[in-house]
């Protein structure tokens, strides 16, 4: 890591945030609605963070927008040839630098999930809409001092100070932050006059701060295996509507979710002139896999989380070769109004690809930090069908994934 | 908890007779249960009932059709199992309800607020529920909110909270209150102009989940929502608040006189969206207009869903 750090005095914050808002579009995590109610969102608003709770929503909005227009089209009489129409197409003007501050470290490495799909890997054309915002999007994380119940980025490689994807991690210390440079980009932002020169006992300070944040976090998990337990578990359609009883078969997850990047298609027209839309679709929709000719492949929300988890800790891993797409930050737990826990699920499947380690265990009902042990509530119906070797093969609803 | 054990005792006597009893069990932290299917008797004892279990139970039942299911069930979850008798979309014989006397859900909002000070929720390494406080430790310190603090609005205002009808029931029936419907007062008293506004800037923090919708018992379309239909495509997926709001205006309208203010839309609400202060002033022009309140009786017809020559209570030839 960098060690040229900066240090701005918690005071000073908005003064920098405004700066910055001279040169980029910054957006921060914000408290917004009723007292009693409301969430933490991204806004693009350059002032007051809030860093007393985790954002509610991912940032992922920032760089794939819940809905954006691709492109605008307007039918026109054709001149040259009477009664027809001709189409004049017309590609939205590009949005300027942005810059997120406050982010958590697991949101960032979120983008870094979402970036082999919108790359282009394999030769294939990239997503000029969502590399350009990538390209010009500072990110500015601030180390969690202090994780949730939900919270497993331990799990999947990310830790409460994790600087990958990073531009400049930010720490709490001493009534204000140490602000590390991780790119070139990172150094550009630091240069201000706002800031000082952090000194080796802040980078000290800084350092207790992350090995205390770590100690919050629950005992972690042995992950090995995860992407052949769950594909040995594709036809075993009792254990996954036992561990789908309780989903509602909304969007809570994917939508909060800082790896979830499915998105669907529309014209809007009115009359003869309209937008081409994409906005963000998800999994758990039933309409999501529904075909032309009324077929749906995937019929109930038991075949529907199946493919999230699935997707998230088989599919992807092994289609792009590359880590888990899950950054373990825990909304989808959190935020779900059946409270259903991914990582239950996961433990469970694990498990039952395990024969050595046995069966599930059963829920202890008085753990307070069931990070430490997800609770595993043995699924009533879901005997372990035995693994045939042809039972890895994948129907074509993998492939949707 | 006495009658959390004598719930459960009821819930072992009828597992041979069921596929399933839905209560509540452990959620991933102490402060909110999920629902809990339980099937085998050793399932029942982390069944649990209190302040933590939020969920309507009543949601599920009709996934259940054909299949005998026993519920238990708060006073507002029987409401809705009325509603989906009354409207036929369940069959009696195939539900067994089980009620108690409920004292009120926690509200992980208010819960959220009164911590903000010190932390959020999910920092807590402690939570225990008692009689009349939630003790949390945080940070090694613990902190005690009465329950009258965080209870959920509508177990404030609640007229019936034990079930409006049942099986079998736990407990001593427990006194409600009244419902005056204040909570409609504050967006009432403003300027048409100020409760636009309101509503666009809560509307905004939208992100088009349609957990309110799927969260909602009475929601019949669900999967066939004008909100997400594609042909005919009705609402635009813009993200702009007007779509926002109009699917919310057909969701209120939809359930006028179906809804049993259960809340469960605006629980499930992962951006603290208000929802069911829209659905509350439908039920309250409902009762006015036709003398009615949803979920009360498994057989009533919703007025809306019927036709009356001359209303009971609208005299139209007395214009
Ligand atoms: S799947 Fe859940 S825990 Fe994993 S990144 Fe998405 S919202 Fe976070
Ligand atoms: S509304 Fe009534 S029955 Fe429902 S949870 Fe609150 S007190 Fe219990
Ligand atoms: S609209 Fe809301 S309050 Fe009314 S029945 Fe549905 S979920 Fe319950
Ligand atoms: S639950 Fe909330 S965020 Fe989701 S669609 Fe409904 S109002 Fe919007």
């Amino acid at each position: 890591m960098d060690m040229q750090g900066k240090f701005i005095p918690r005071a000073q914050l908005d003064d920098w945030l405004a700066e910055l808002a001279a040169r980029f579009r910054v957006w921060t995590p914000r408290r917004a609605g009723q007292e009693d109610s409301g969430a933490v969102v991204y806004l693009p608003e350059a002032r007051q963070p809030e860093l007393n709770r985790k954002p509610t929503e991912s940032a992922k909005r920032v760089i794939f927008p819940r809905s954006e227009p691709l492109l605008r089209f307007l039918r026109k009489p054709d001149p040259d040839q009477t009664g027809q129409k001709s189409l004049e197409l017309q590609v939205p003007d590009a949005d300027g630098p942005n810059l997120v501050f406050g982010l958590p470290p697991c949101d960032a490495r979120g983008f870094l999930v979402l970036d082999p799909v919108y790359a282009g890997v394999k030769g294939q054309a990239g997503d000029s809409y969502y590399l350009r915002r990538r390209s010009q999007t500072v990110l500015i994380a601030r180390a969690c001092s202090r994780a949730l119940t939900t919270c497993f980025c331990h799990w999947v490689g990310g830790s409460p100070s994790s600087t990958e994807g990073l531009d400049v991690l930010a720490t709490e210390i001493q009534e204000g932050f140490l602000l590390q440079p991780l790119t070139p980009q990172g150094e550009e932002v630091l240069d201000s006059k706002l800031l000082l020169s952090a000194g080796k006992e802040q980078m000290e300070a800084a350092q207790s701060a992350w090995q205390a944040a770590e100690k919050t976090l629950g005992p972690g998990a042995d992950m090995q295996g995860a992407q052949e337990a769950l594909r040995a578990l594709f036809d075993n359609a009792a254990f996954w509507q036992a561990e789908a009883a309780s989903c509602l078969s909304c969007g809570v997850c994917t939508h909060l979710c800082p790896t979830c990047y499915c998105f669907n298609i529309t014209d809007e027209a009115v009359g003869e002139k309209g937008v081409r839309l994409r906005s963000w679709d998800a999994c758990m929709f039933s309409l999501y896999t529904q075909e032309a000719s009324g077929h749906n492949p995937r019929q109930d929300k038991a075949a529907r989380l199946k493919n999230r988890i699935g997707h998230k800790f088989s599919y992807y891993p092994e289609l792009y070769q590359t880590r888990n797409a899950c950054v373990g930050c825990g909304r989808c737990i959190k935020s779900c109004p059946s409270r259903l826990d991914i990582r239950a699920v996961l433990t469970k499947a694990l498990a039952l690809s395990r024969p050595a380690a046995g069966k599930p265990e059963t829920t202890a009902p008085a753990t307070v930090r069931p990070a430490a042990k997800p609770k595993v509530n043995k699924p009533a119906t879901s005997k372990p069908v035995a693994a045939k070797p042809g039972a890895a093969k994948r129907g074509k609803e993998a492939s949707h994934a | 908890m006495a009658v959390q054990e004598e719930l459960k005792k009821i819930i072992l006597g009828l597992l041979p007779q069921v596929d399933c009893v839905i209560g509540w069990g452990p959620g991933p932290d102490l402060l909110c249960a999920s629902p809990y299917f339980m099937r085998r008797p050793e399932e029942v004892d982390n069944f649990l009932a209190g302040p933590m279990a939020t969920q309507n139970t009543a949601l599920y039942l009709p996934e259940y059709k054909g299949k005998k299911v026993a519920l238990v069930v708060k006073g507002c979850d029987s409401r809705s199992v009325a509603q989906l008798l009354a409207e036929k979309l369940i069959a009696r014989e195939e539900v067994r309800i089980i009620g108690f006397p409920c004292a009120g859900v926690a509200d992980m909002g208010k819960i959220a607020a009164r911590l903000a000070p010190h932390g959020e929720p999910g920092e807590a390494e402690k939570a225990v529920y008692g009689e009349k406080e939630l003790r949390i430790t945080m940070a090694g310190r613990e902190l005690v909110l009465p329950l009258a603090e965080i209870k959920a609005d509508k177990c404030l205002r609640c007229a019936h909270p034990n079930a409006v009808f049942s099986d079998h029931f736990a407990g001593e029936k427990a006194a409600g209150n009244d419902d005056e419907f204040k909570d409609l007062a504050a967006l009432e008293t403003m300027s048409l102009e100020d409760r636009f506004s309101f509503w666009e800037k809560e509307m905004s923090r939208c992100v088009r989940c349609y957990a309110c919708r799927n969260a909602c018992p009475l929601c019949v379309c669900r999967d066939h929502c004008v909100a997400s239909s594609r042909d005919p495509h009705w609402l635009t997926q813009a993200d702009g608040v007007s779509d926002k709001l109009l699917f919310q205006v057909t969701h209120a309208l939809h359930l006028a006189g179906r809804c049993t203010g259960c809340g469960e839309c605006q629980r499930a609400c992962p951006a603290g969206i208000p929802v069911l202060l829209l659905k509350r002033a439908l039920s309250r022009a409902v009762e006015g207009l036709f003398g009615h309140s949803a979920g009360l009786d498994p057989e009533t017809r919703p007025p809306l869903l019927t036709f009356q020559v001359e209303e009971r209570t609208i005299k139209e030839k007395a214009w």
